[in-house]
């Protein structure tokens, strides 16, 4: 289906390959896994794969791509549509047209379908992807997830026989992104659709592939099946659990990762009851709480109203009406003191980012109250931070100072935004989805950055292993209310998805959410051996490991 | 669900019933005929759910629409009845400003504002992206800056919406538009990019024409359809001679003409069945 050659492919105007000398088959009906850091190539080889390098890109271009018996270098992007399908990370500029309906309909067009067809099409993508109700919407009234939802479905509604798909879960909560695997699994599966997927949070795709290709600096440097990469890399958090737990093997799936702990004597108890809430206990407290612990709670009215009084921010019975639309945040309070580092969470639309502009200042409540301390924002957009003409104009001391903010790849420009918004003089510090695009030492990195901050933070995320890092506190935001607000030990290790995957290995047992936490109650239950394991070699999603490092 | 019955007709009639409806204040100048015009056109917008989106146009028409009424009366010298004597101007001579050229100045402002609101119906309710489908399959080149240029818009209106709210998202910081501006137009070019490549990935540079794609005539694509033959057959008559007749000068003359009704008949009537939204 695909078949890549030597390929050594320099963007214009840079100083090292984005690939060297990659080679690659992807055969049919294959779901092959792009993993890598940030850079490291994988938007480079999907947009090989379907044309756009080097005809939409420019640069120079060695070797050979065959995508479905045609060569690449004959074959425009225009013409490889006919055989593979494409998403890419940002969904604002992959939505063409005005309607979802004529946006499920232009590629079908495109392809010289008769209209008959491409209203079958049309219909058939949009019930693969849970978009019948959606169809008659403008796109420009759809939020960040349902665009990536309707950019997928142009992409597959001419069923292509390859899928090149660019971290499509990125912009999705826990509950749309598993749907999405699951829908990518059946054309996998179903109609034998090769897919190419390039994404950061393995733990979510690697049931679902064949074969995962590593990437680093442009080059292969791992192709195996799932288990043995895993095996080699402990790249998810049940691979690492089992490392630090002194068990061997690695397992894929977290039902995998259940029976052999099954096997090695563990019972699962049963799952905590929601009430009352308990503290963490020390022994398996997540990292971000060990690293710098949030205030305990006030107990009694008057030491909860003063402290309510003294909060660093207080959103108090905050309503936000549109004029001509649904309420978006209904009724929310929320208090926080100094040192709480707070996790946002909830499924696309339930208020998360509106509430953090709401905090910020950017727009003002309908009904209530809110008072913060001065509050700076990282947006979901990160480049929009960076308006002057050198990174160094809002950037001084960044290593990218002489460079323009758009010549630099998407990472680097989202670090310089985090720099920025990290360095500014504000006791709140809001941020809205900073580990998106995130590769997971990256992301370590930033957790261990913002458990050293004494202010308020607040930080709107889909990653539960992230909110588990730093978090002190999660704030679950369901209908543009908080239906859930406790320490991470509780909210995220007894939900189906807001939960991380320790967590869902364990069962929520003693309230682990973290590898570490999660080989501790292991231990304590006589199953492996929690200091056989010690830091495992490669991990990429391992806190400790980088908070070494860090210090 | 769609807003109303204009929302829910095919692009093509939509379309043409809007260019109807505009045609009339194009061809008319019986103030009577364009205030029932005016009359309609509001009438319209309250039935369509339009209200803001007029709201916003008559705030920028309007002042628009009354500098050419006031250069009228500055321009003219036409008209019996002088309301301002003016200065003797070697190059101009007696500069009168006249009750009559007031009024065609006024009408002038009436027809202006009217021809924008339906503009603005054309805007809001009739479906871009049929039509530019139908104009693909006239030319696809056009089809492909026309849609490139429609998606750009939207983007970049919504890029420079984020980028200003993330100039305040720092403690103390204001919005500087003119930087806002800068990034917004410097970076247009990349989102080009980014959308074009988008538009290549879905064989958009195929070349092929979308096929024709036949759908049953909806109530309201015969109502409009009805509606918008009704308004042609005015203006015709207008320009004919036949009703809205109107002399400016020397000195008004402006009767009473009862067709403003059958524009405003034709205007509202398709609105009131809102049955299949």
């Amino acid at each position: 289906m695909l078949r890549v050659s030597g390929l050594t492919y320099w963007y214009a105007g840079a100083d090292a390959p984005a690939l060297a000398d990659v080679s690659l088959r992807v055969g049919e009906g294959e779901l092959v896994l792009l993993a890598g850091g940030s850079g490291s190539g994988k938007s480079t080889l999907l947009r090989a794969a379907v044309g756009l390098v080097p005809h939409f890109h420019g640069g120079t271009f060695g070797g050979q791509v065959v995508t479905g018996g045609l060569d690449t270098r004959s074959h425009g992007p225009a013409a490889l549509a006919a055989v593979a399908g494409t998403l890419f990370q940002d969904p604002e500029t992959q939505v063409v047209m005005g309607t979802v309906r004529a946006e499920l309909a232009f590629p079908l067009e495109n392809l010289g379908w008769s209209a008959a067809a491409v209203a079958r099409g049309v219909e058939e993508a949009a019930l693969a992807l849970g978009l019948g109700a959606l169809l008659d919407r403008p796109t420009h009234e759809l939020s960040g997830g349902e665009l990536q939802r309707v950019a997928l479905a142009a992409a597959l509604a001419g069923r292509p026989r390859l899928l090149a798909l660019d971290e499509p879960t990125s912009q999705l909560d826990p509950v749309a992104g598993d749907e999405l695997l699951g829908v990518l699994r059946r054309l996998n599966e179903e109609w034998g659709t090769a897919i190419l997927l390039a994404e950061h949070r393995l733990e979510r795709c690697l049931p679902a592939a064949d074969r995962v290709v590593e990437l680093q600096g442009g080059r292969i440097v791992a192709d195996a099946p799932p288990r043995e990469w895993l095996a080699r890399t402990r790249a998810t958090p049940a691979a690492q659990l089992f490392s630090r737990a002194g068990l061997a093997g690695a397992p894929v799936t977290v039902k995998e990762a259940r029976r052999e702990l099954a096997r090695a004597g563990w019972r699962a108890p049963a799952p905590p009851a929601p009430a009352p809430p308990a503290p963490p206990s020390p022994a398996v407290a997540p990292p971000a709480a060990l690293a710098s612990p949030a205030p305990a709670p006030p107990h009694g009215v008057l030491a909860r109203r003063r402290a309510r009084r003294e909060a660093a921010l207080a959103v108090e019975d905050a309503w936000v009406e549109l004029r001509d639309g649904p309420a978006v945040l209904r009724g929310v309070s929320l208090h926080a003191q100094r040192g709480e580092r707070i996790a946002l969470m909830g499924r696309n639309g339930a208020g998360k980012s509106t509430l953090l502009k709401l905090i910020a200042g950017l727009i003002e409540p309908t009904r209530g109250r809110v008072r913060a301390q001065p509050a700076a924002l990282l947006t979901q957009h990160p480049g929009d931070h960076l308006l002057h003409e050198t990174i160094g104009d809002d950037v001084p001391e960044s290593e990218l100072a002489a460079r323009h903010p758009r010549d630099v790849s998407g990472g680097e420009r989202q670090r310089s935004a985090l720099r920025l918004i990290l360095a500014a003089p504000a006791d709140v510090l809001l941020l809205d989805e900073p580990t998106r695009g995130m590769d997971p030492a990256r992301r370590d990195a930033l957790a261990q950055r913002l458990t050293t901050r004494t202010g308020v933070t607040i930080v709107a995320t889909h990653d539960a292993e992230f909110a588990a890092a730093f978090a002190t506190r999660v704030v679950l935001l369901g209908d543009g209310r908080p239906v859930a607000d406790a320490p991470p030990a509780e909210v995220l290790a007894g939900g189906w998805y807001f939960a991380t995957q320790v967590a869902r290995v364990l069962g929520g047992a003693g309230g682990a959410l973290t590898p570490e936490a999660g080989a501790r109650v292991l231990a304590a239950h006589g199953v492996g051996d929690a200091d056989a394991g010690g830091e495992p070699a490669g991990a990429s999603g391992d806190l400790a490991a980088r908070r070494g490092a860090a210090s | 669900m769609r807003r109303s019955p204009l929302h829910a007709t095919r692009a093509g009639v939509g379309g043409a019933w809007c260019l109807a409806l505009g045609l009339v204040p194009l061809v008319c100048e019986n103030p009577f005929v364009l205030a029932f015009v005016l009359a309609a056109e509001v009438g319209v917008a309250l039935l369509a759910g339009l209200r803001r989106p007029l709201l916003t146009a008559v705030k920028w028409g309007v002042p628009f629409a009354l500098v050419v009424a006031l250069i009228n009366v500055l321009v003219t010298r036409d008209g019996a009845t002088v309301l301002f004597r003016g200065p003797m101007l070697p190059w101009a001579g007696q500069v009168d400003f006249t009750f009559e050229a007031l009024v065609y100045g006024l009408v002038l402002a009436l027809r202006i504002v009217a021809i924008l609101l339906v503009s603005v119906f054309f805007a809001a309710a009739v479906d871009a992206d049929e039509l530019l489908r139908a104009l693909r399959r006239v030319s696809v080149r056009s089809g492909v800056t026309a849609a490139l240029a429609l998606r750009l818009f939207g983007v970049l209106r919504r890029d420079a919406a984020r980028l200003a709210d993330a100039q305040r998202c720092l403690p103390g910081a204001g919005v500087s538009r003119l930087a806002v501006l800068h990034a917004v137009t410097t970076g247009a070019l990349d989102r080009a990019t980014d959308v074009a490549a988008t538009l290549e990935v879905r064989g958009f540079g195929t070349g092929v024409r979308p096929p024709r794609m036949p759908r049953p005539w909806s109530r309201h694509d015969v109502a409009f359809a009805l509606s918008a033959c009704g308004l042609v057959v005015v203006a015709a008559g207008v320009l004919v001679g036949a009703w809205g007749g109107f002399d400016p000068y020397p000195r008004v003359s402006a009767p009473v003409d009862w067709v403003g009704v059958a524009v405003l008949a034709c205007a509202w009537l398709p609105f009131l069945d809102r049955r299949g939204l």
